[in-house]
């Protein structure tokens, strides 16, 4: 028999139907498949094995009535930071310890409802601030992929680090994700997998812990783009309990897959084309360029002049929203506490030892940019220039324009605790400069892998699309993922 | 802009971090460097330009006002680090 763990969720469908074997042994093949890897990749924070048991048992009962949902029995991984009944929820962080909420996300109900099989949860960068996977305190995720003929250890991106991870490395069929700067798509360009941001309000966001709210969105990681739709069509709702997701029919995603491309209109923005980007990206674009162009589609260069001002804008807006979020982490409703000589000295010791570097640093930037006398000169200026970046888009989508081709990130995966990364941290903000104005406008964006650079290691290009368009970033970007085909990590580990 | 020690040190107070002379130090670097980088949106010409405030049109919803939920306060205070009777532990603040 064929490992199971290498299925496709849409050939996990066919081979449970067709009975070719049954949900509990597919489970039990990822259990056996983490059980190998994860000490060695550090992917999952915690395995479920008994619930993934259970949850299997049951699939395969629903399947024997005929009553299978579309994604019965299918196991997948679950990023830390959505909250899953009784099981380890703590966003990667300290503060969080012991944490087991009393109720389920409404993104992961969805899955459950559909079938899906739990896992476990996975690794990520601390609240979700982060672009390598190094700052969870649960230690960095290892990628899969190495370069060619070298033992050094990569960063799978971040912050859904140990999701990318986990989905290349066929430790789980597909995994939940989030996605505030490029949280999604940048590890999925790392790992050679598919990541898609929704819209902003296409997913609900309750009962995922909140880093920037007006930024926040949860998509899925997965081996393919149908696979990424099949997921996405079953996370994807609208939710009394979260009042921005919006009251929109889900489309049927995977049916918009192998539609064609002719006469869609593609733009490619100059504006990122930026210094000193390496000539391995250039080409990749010119080549994905070249792909629509046989494919039938019409491309035509788009400006969005204000493209250079959405990462700093974003270092504003998501530290002043995550400041105000975090302050829930106090030390008296849930997770760590250090006591102190009153209540204030509580507070700061436990903040103290719960958040870890990064953390620290963003809430200190947004605390500031918020504070008296400054709240204009920043704040208020950065919610303006997020206004002229929704505007450039808007401009473009209305001259016709139905999505816009640009690379996924400036580079391709780098070393665990790189020294020049580490020593700037906004060299390490950088990684999200393809990305973070997609979040910053609301709008989809897909990475989709599109080939590997000279030392082996993949490269992905993004699509982005009209708010509430993902049908067609996932009919685009089949045509990437049909001429570039996919790429597996060699196995090492 | 830029921040010196004493407004490091102000910053984490109003955040509830304590933080160290040494770690005050080394967040002055990097908060310095990050301001740094925003500093740009300056050369932006804003003027008339309305300050997002939803990334989408959309009016904020609006529910019947009903009961929909309640009368969890076991479940509300099961991951607290103290709690007696439902109610949170906290140090005294009232003498």
């Amino acid at each position: 028999m064929t490992d199971l763990t290498s299925l496709t969720i849409a050939e996990i469908g066919d081979g449970l139907a067709a009975k070719s074997f049954s949900a509990v042994e597919l489970t039990e093949a990822y259990l056996s498949a983490i059980e190998a890897a994860n000490d060695a990749l550090n992917a999952y924070v915690a395995v479920t094995p008994d619930k993934a048991r259970d949850m299997a048992k049951a699939s395969d009962e629903r399947l024997a009535k005929g009553e299978g949902g579309t994604l019965e029995g299918v196991p997948l991984g679950i990023k830390d930071l959505f909250a899953t009944e009784g099981v380890h929820s703590q966003a990667g962080s300290h503060i969080l310890d012991g944490f087991l909420p009393r109720y389920e996300s409404t993104v992961t109900a969805n899955l459950w409802a559909d079938g899906a099989v739990m896992l476990g949860k996975l690794n990520m960068d601390e609240f979700a601030m982060g672009s390598s996977n190094e700052t969870s305190y649960y230690g960095p995720v290892v990628s899969p992929w190495r370069a060619k003929g070298s033992n050094t250890d990569l960063v799978p991106g971040g912050s859904s680090g140990g999701s990318a991870a986990a989905v290349a490395a066929n430790l789980c069929a597909g995994a939940t994700a989030t996605d505030t700067g490029g949280s999604i798509r940048q590890p999925a360009a790392f790992t050679g997998t598919v990541g898609i941001k929704p819209t902003y309000g296409r997913c609900s966001r309750w009962g995922i812990v909140a880093f920037a709210s007006s930024l926040d969105q949860a998509g899925p990681i997965a081996r393919t783009v149908k696979d990424a739709a099949i997921m996405l069509k079953s996370m994807a709702s609208v939710d009394a309990k979260d009042s921005t997701s919006v009251d929109i029919a889900v489309p049927d995603y995977p049916a918009a897959i192998g539609e064609s491309v002719k006469g869609l209109k593609i733009g490619v923005p100059k504006e990122y084309r930026v210094e000193g980007m390496p000539e391995e990206i250039e080409k990749l674009w010119q080549q994905g360029i070249d792909w629509y162009r046989d494919a039938g589609a019409e491309i035509v260069e788009v400006s969005l002049p204000h493209t250079k001002y959405a990462l700093p804008a974003y270092y504003i807006v998501a530290p002043a929203e995550a400041s105000s979020n975090l302050a829930r982490y106090d030390g008296v409703r849930y997770g760590l506490r250090v006591d102190g000589d009153d209540i204030i000295g509580m507070y700061e010791k436990t903040r103290a030892a719960g958040f870890g570097r990064e953390v620290k640093r963003r809430i200190m930037i947004g605390t500031y940019v918020l504070s008296a006398g400054y709240y204009d000169a920043y704040y208020l200026r950065a919610q303006k220039v997020r206004t002229l970046i929704k505007r450039d888009f808007e401009d473009v989508f209305a001259a016709g324009v139905d999505a816009i081709l640009t690379p996924a990130t400036p580079s391709a995966a780098f070393g665990i605790a790189d020294q020049e990364m580490n020593s700037d941290p906004v060299k390490m903000y950088l990684n999200d400069v393809f990305t973070v104005t997609v979040n910053m406008a609301g709008l989809p964006g897909i990475s989709v892998p599109a080939g590997l650079d000279t030392k082996g290691l993949p490269l992905g290009l993004q699509l982005i699309g009209r708010p509430f368009d993902e049908a067609t970033l996932f009919k685009a970007g089949q045509v990437i993922e049909d001429a570039a085909g996919a790429f597996k990590p060699e196995r090492w580990w | 802009m830029s921040v010196d020690l004493s407004t490091v040190k102000r910053v984490a107070h109003l955040a509830r971090i304590k933080v160290t002379e040494e770690e005050a130090e080394g967040l002055r670097g990097e908060l310095n460097t990050i301001l740094g980088f925003v500093e740009q949106l300056q050369e932006v010409d804003v003027e008339g330009v309305e300050p997002m405030t939803s990334v989408a049109a959309m009016t904020l919803k609006m529910r019947a006002d009903e009961i929909t939920d309640g009368a969890k306060a076991a479940d509300i205070v099961a991951n607290a680090p103290l709690s007696e009777d439902n109610f949170f532990l906290v140090p005294k603040v009232v003498e």
